[in-house]
């Protein structure tokens, strides 16, 4: 009789396609996954203990760096968590551009996913033609507030630049033309029969269990469940602009894919209509009292970053830096149902439920 | 002990009259409040109950509903009587409400204060009655209702929640750990997906062996979120599954994120 | 050159084999660094970028560059590495693929060896490649060296099949395996040449090369993104660039197969360019088969282990074996063709 034996196998923490510093001990027996267990935080910088030395102003080039793909809306949940404490008006002008970069950003961000997702599964020409576009938002972002991946961008009241002269109408070219590359990327990738066998029925998960394990965003709408906070529960001037909220079937990689592709159609949408209702004029910084220092109290404001519900908990004793500032991250959370999904699964499969689930280490480890 | 009153007296309310009675008790219990310097940050925990626009959840009779209403404009007057009366004393200043300083009208009463008080009730009915140490409405937090839980009791709360159909959580949103320096705090926010209302629950517990019995069994999301708070602050959670260390490294000495932890390196 | 096998032996005969031993390999390991060259240029285009343009006018010497940086590198052997074993396998995988080179004929007079069984000499050399791999899976000790290596085993075995069965149709056409007599049977123009009537087999053909090349859609076992390099994980330096070699000169060996048993060889398409010389033509096709290959790694992506196996077992290999049954159908009700 031929003994065998099961294999423990190291992936990580460096590997091309863990998407940052993050390990996964798996067992193996032949090619076929019999437990997972993640192992994480190589990449905790200690945000949350730093927080309680800093003022506000101070934490959100920190919190740029936790979703650095996704920097954006990093910033937005901080500052509305703020504002929403001392009850400051932003002006419109500032809550436009507000959204315009969230948008902007999301777009950014599902390219990211969408070329290395790709990559991770073996097709190396995506991954270019992806960051190609998010250049071109890297640039936009550039002439806005000078940085291209922490942008330190948003501040308590209104943001920090007003936009240049000539800005709205680049953006405006660019979502144009980003409808046409979205139609090639479909015709190239979404119809390939390899793509589609690859990933089609892989890591399949139903509505109930995507609940109880507290998934959000595209994970979580891809089985069917109509939640988006943007609707849901709205924030800044989404209830202002009309756009759709796409919802997959199945709860597998395929269509975690479509909705991923999906909503940056309805990105681009949204940035339409926000570019066509941009004021004119306006100020970029509310009212704000020289120093913030928000009353005694507690707040937890959530917004709907491209990777799920992203929440900001500060509890505040009434001085400048928060008692506890605690961040609710969507890939942390995320990450959880990876265990389950992979027992049974192939090591090839790893790899692409993991691309699925769309991680960025930094926000999982904070 | 005003606070403690006021969310009994629904659960004594029997009937229209007992509705009345309570509404009486609780302006009476509001003039106290307002006339004490005793208000934590739990906010108005001192307004009379029930908004007559309030979009209410459970069915009532018309005729609580009718009771409700005239208890309430009742208490409302008795309020602003009492208010002119306290107007020279300095009201106690809520966390980031309205402000009860300049001028003696009491903040109107939050749309989610019946809500809260069913949640208390239920969880008073169902669970123990010493289960609910607090409630109150986080005002600039959308009007989020807040509960404090005694810690013996949160799993049998937590299972209420998530079973029972008015409450219906099906999703735990956000699991916290503070360390506020006289005890620990472990703070919970829950949403129900089907009607979309939100909870806020908090379960103290001391300093010196803080232990929080674990909802992983009922709400999987509480998995790692639970190792995260034992990592970095050392809150136990007796019943998790696979309590170990997540952020830190496995044989790491000390919980970081709390108040009194010395960093190996001082210079840091 | 033929006449030098069948005359006996001497040494101005000896000297003369090896200076046509040399100049195949000079041949080849030109094309090597120019296919390596323009593999980068040609994915980058297609990518929306340019390839390597600063390392000498247009980036030509870069593939030299890369080369001399290999050689220069330290040669590392991984400690609890099998030695001899991990040493000899580069050199295993690369000499098989010098030898089949011998039996190619580039024209009517240019081909070093004239084999009868020309492509079976073939078959059985690549074969010893795929032990190289293994090998090194082995000797690597490590766990995804080893994957890797069992990986390519299983892929690189399964292909073969279906690779020799399209080839038979071929051979039944041309009534013999002598890749030159193959060659004469297609004389004439692109209507004569062999992908026409052998349509399927031509398919069966291309896509079990790529996968005997362990080319993308068909890398698995060098998948980048799950085994981190698979079986030539611990290999630096030199020894690494033995396997690349050995991979490029297959891809050389195949396409060089493919322009031989499918387009015609060294015969023009129409008769009105029949004043180009017969290299040029082969050289032109041969270009041809090469570009495909590029363009397909930049386009598709990978197949999933057993996707893979799938597919040679259950689609090409059934294929392979009706273009079989078909072609002595054909054979029999219409002759031979030519």
């Amino acid at each position: 009789m031929i003994r065998t034996e099961e294999l423990l196998l190291n992936v990580g923490p460096q590997h091309p396609s863990t998407h940052g510093v993050f390990r996964i001990i798996v067992k193996l027996d032949g090619e076929i996954i019999t437990e997972a267990t993640p192992v994480m935080g190589y990449l905790h910088r200690g945000t949350e203990k730093l927080a309680e030395n800093l003022n506000y102003t101070q934490i959100i080039p920190y919190t740029d760096r936790m979703d650095y793909v996704s920097a954006m809306t990093n910033n937005y949940v901080l500052v509305h968590a703020v504002e929403k404490m001392m009850g400051l008006e932003v002006p419109e002008r500032a809550e436009f551009l507000r959204l315009i970069v969230m948008e902007l950003q999301r777009v950014a961000s599902h390219l990211v996913w969408w070329g290395t997702y790709l990559l991770d599964i073996g097709a190396l020409s995506p991954f270019l033609y992806a960051f190609n576009d998010r250049e071109r938002i890297l640039q936009l972002f550039n002439e806005l507030c000078g940085a291209r991946l922490t942008y330190n961008y948003m501040r308590v009241g209104g943001v920090k630049w007003d936009a240049p002269e000539g800005w709205i109408d680049k953006v405006k070219d660019f979502v144009r033309s980003m409808y046409g590359r979205l139609e090639e990327y479909d015709d190239l990738v979404s119809g390939n029969e390899i793509f589609l066998s690859r990933i089609k029925g892989i890591g399949a998960y139903d509505a109930e269990t995507a609940i109880a394990y507290g998934l959000s965003g595209a994970n979580l709408r891809s089985t069917g469940v109509k939640w988006d906070l943007r609707k849901n529960e709205p924030y800044s001037l989404y209830d202002r602009f009309e756009f759709d909220v796409p919802v997959g079937q199945n709860g597998d990689c395929y269509d975690r894919y479509l909705v991923r592709m999906a909503e940056i159609r309805q990105s681009l949408r949204i940035l339409e209509q926000a570019l066509e209702q941009f004021p004119e004029g306006g100020e970029t910084m509310g009212k704000v009292p020289r120093v913030i220092r928000p009353p005694a109290g507690e707040i937890y404001v959530r917004i709907e970053s491209p990777r799920g519900e992203i929440g900001c908990y500060i509890v505040s004793k009434g001085k400048a830096e928060p008692y506890r500032l605690k961040f609710r991250r969507p890939s942390f959370v995320n990450l959880q149902i990876l265990p389950k999904l992979l027992v049974g699964e192939s090591m090839t499969n790893l790899v692409t439920i993991l691309g699925g689930i769309d991680i960025v280490l930094g926000e999982v480890d904070c | 002990m005003s606070e403690e009153e006021k969310p009994k007296s629904p659960a004594e309310a029997n009937g229209p009259e007992g509705a009345a009675e309570a509404s009486e008790r609780s302006a009476e219990s509001a003039v106290e409040a307002l006339s004490t310097e005793a208000a934590p940050a739990s906010g108005p925990a001192a307004a009379p109950e029930a908004a007559p626009e309030a979009p209410v959840r459970r069915k009532e009779t018309d005729e609580e509903k009718a009771a409700r209403r005239k208890a309430a404009l009742e208490a409302r007057e008795a309020a602003k009587a009492a208010a002119a009366q306290a107007a020279a004393k300095p009201a106690p200043a809520a966390g980031g409400d309205a402000p009860a300083a300049d001028a003696p009208p009491p903040p109107p009463p939050s749309p989610n204060q019946p809500r809260l008080d069913r949640a208390v009730q239920l969880l008073r009915e169902r669970v123990a009655e010493d289960a609910v140490l607090e409630a109150s409405i986080n005002e600039p937090n959308g009007h989020l209702p807040t509960i404090v839980v005694k810690p013996e009791r949160w799993y049998a709360c937590a299972q209420l929640f998530r079973t029972h159909p008015e409450l219906g959580i099906n999703y735990l949103r956000n699991v916290a750990g503070v360390d506020h320096e006289t005890h620990m705090e472990v703070v919970y926010h829950l949403l129900s997906m089907d009607s979309g209302h939100v909870y806020a629950v908090k379960v103290r517990t001391d300093r010196e062996r803080p232990s929080v019995p674990s909802v992983t069994p009922i709400w999987p999301t509480a998995n790692w979120n639970e190792r995260e708070i034992y990592d970095l602050l050392g809150i136990d959670f007796p019943g998790h599954p696979d309590l170990r260390r997540i952020m830190m490294p496995d044989d790491w000495v000390g919980h970081p994120l709390r108040k009194d932890y010395a960093p190996l390196d001082p210079e840091v | 050159m033929q006449r030098y096998w069948d005359s006996p032996v001497s040494w101005g005969h000896a000297g003369i084999f090896l200076l046509g031993a040399l100049a195949v390999l000079a041949v080849v390991i030109l094309f090597v660094t120019y296919a390596i060259y323009f593999e980068r240029k040609v994915i980058g285009w297609m990518q929306f970028r340019q390839g390597p343009n600063r390392t000498g006018p247009l980036g030509l010497l870069q593939t030299v560059a890369d080369v001399a940086k290999l050689l220069l590198k330290e040669d590392t052997i991984p400690a609890k590495a099998d030695k001899a074993l991990f040493i000899l396998a580069p050199a295993l995988a690369f000499m098989p693929s010098f030898l089949v080179l011998a039996i190619i004929p580039y024209g009517l007079h240019l081909q070093f060896a004239d084999l009868n069984v020309g492509f079976l000499y073939y078959i059985a050399l690549s074969g010893i490649t795929t032990i190289a791999i293994v090998i090194a899976g082995w000797a690597s000790n490590n766990k995804y060296a080893l994957l890797g290596g069992m990986r390519s085993a299983a892929q690189m075995i399964s292909y073969e099949v279906p690779l020799v069965m399209s080839v038979v149709g071929v051979a039944m056409m041309a009534g013999s395996l002598n890749l030159r007599d193959i060659v004469l049977h297609q004389a004439g123009y692109f209507w004569h040449w062999n992908f026409i009537p052998q349509i399927v087999g031509f398919a069966v053909f291309v896509v079990a090369a790529v996968s005997e090349l362990n080319r993308t859609p068909f890398d698995l076992p060098e998948a980048e993104s799950e085994l981190v390099a698979g079986y030539h994980v611990e290999y630096s330096g030199f020894r690494f660039a033995f396997f690349m070699l050995s991979e490029y000169i297959y891809v050389y060996a195949i396409a060089c197969l493919g322009t031989i048993l499918f387009l015609g060889g060294w015969n023009p398409p129409f008769p009105q360019l029949d004043f180009i010389p017969g290299l040029i033509w082969f050289a032109l096709k041969f270009a041809c088969i090469v570009f495909f290959l590029f363009w397909i790694r930049a386009t598709l992506p990978r197949l999933r282990v057993d996707q893979l196996m799938g597919l040679a077992w259950k689609v090409l290999l059934p294929l392979a074996i009706a273009n079989i049954f078909l072609t002595a159908l054909g054979i029999e009700w219409f002759g031979k063709g030519g």
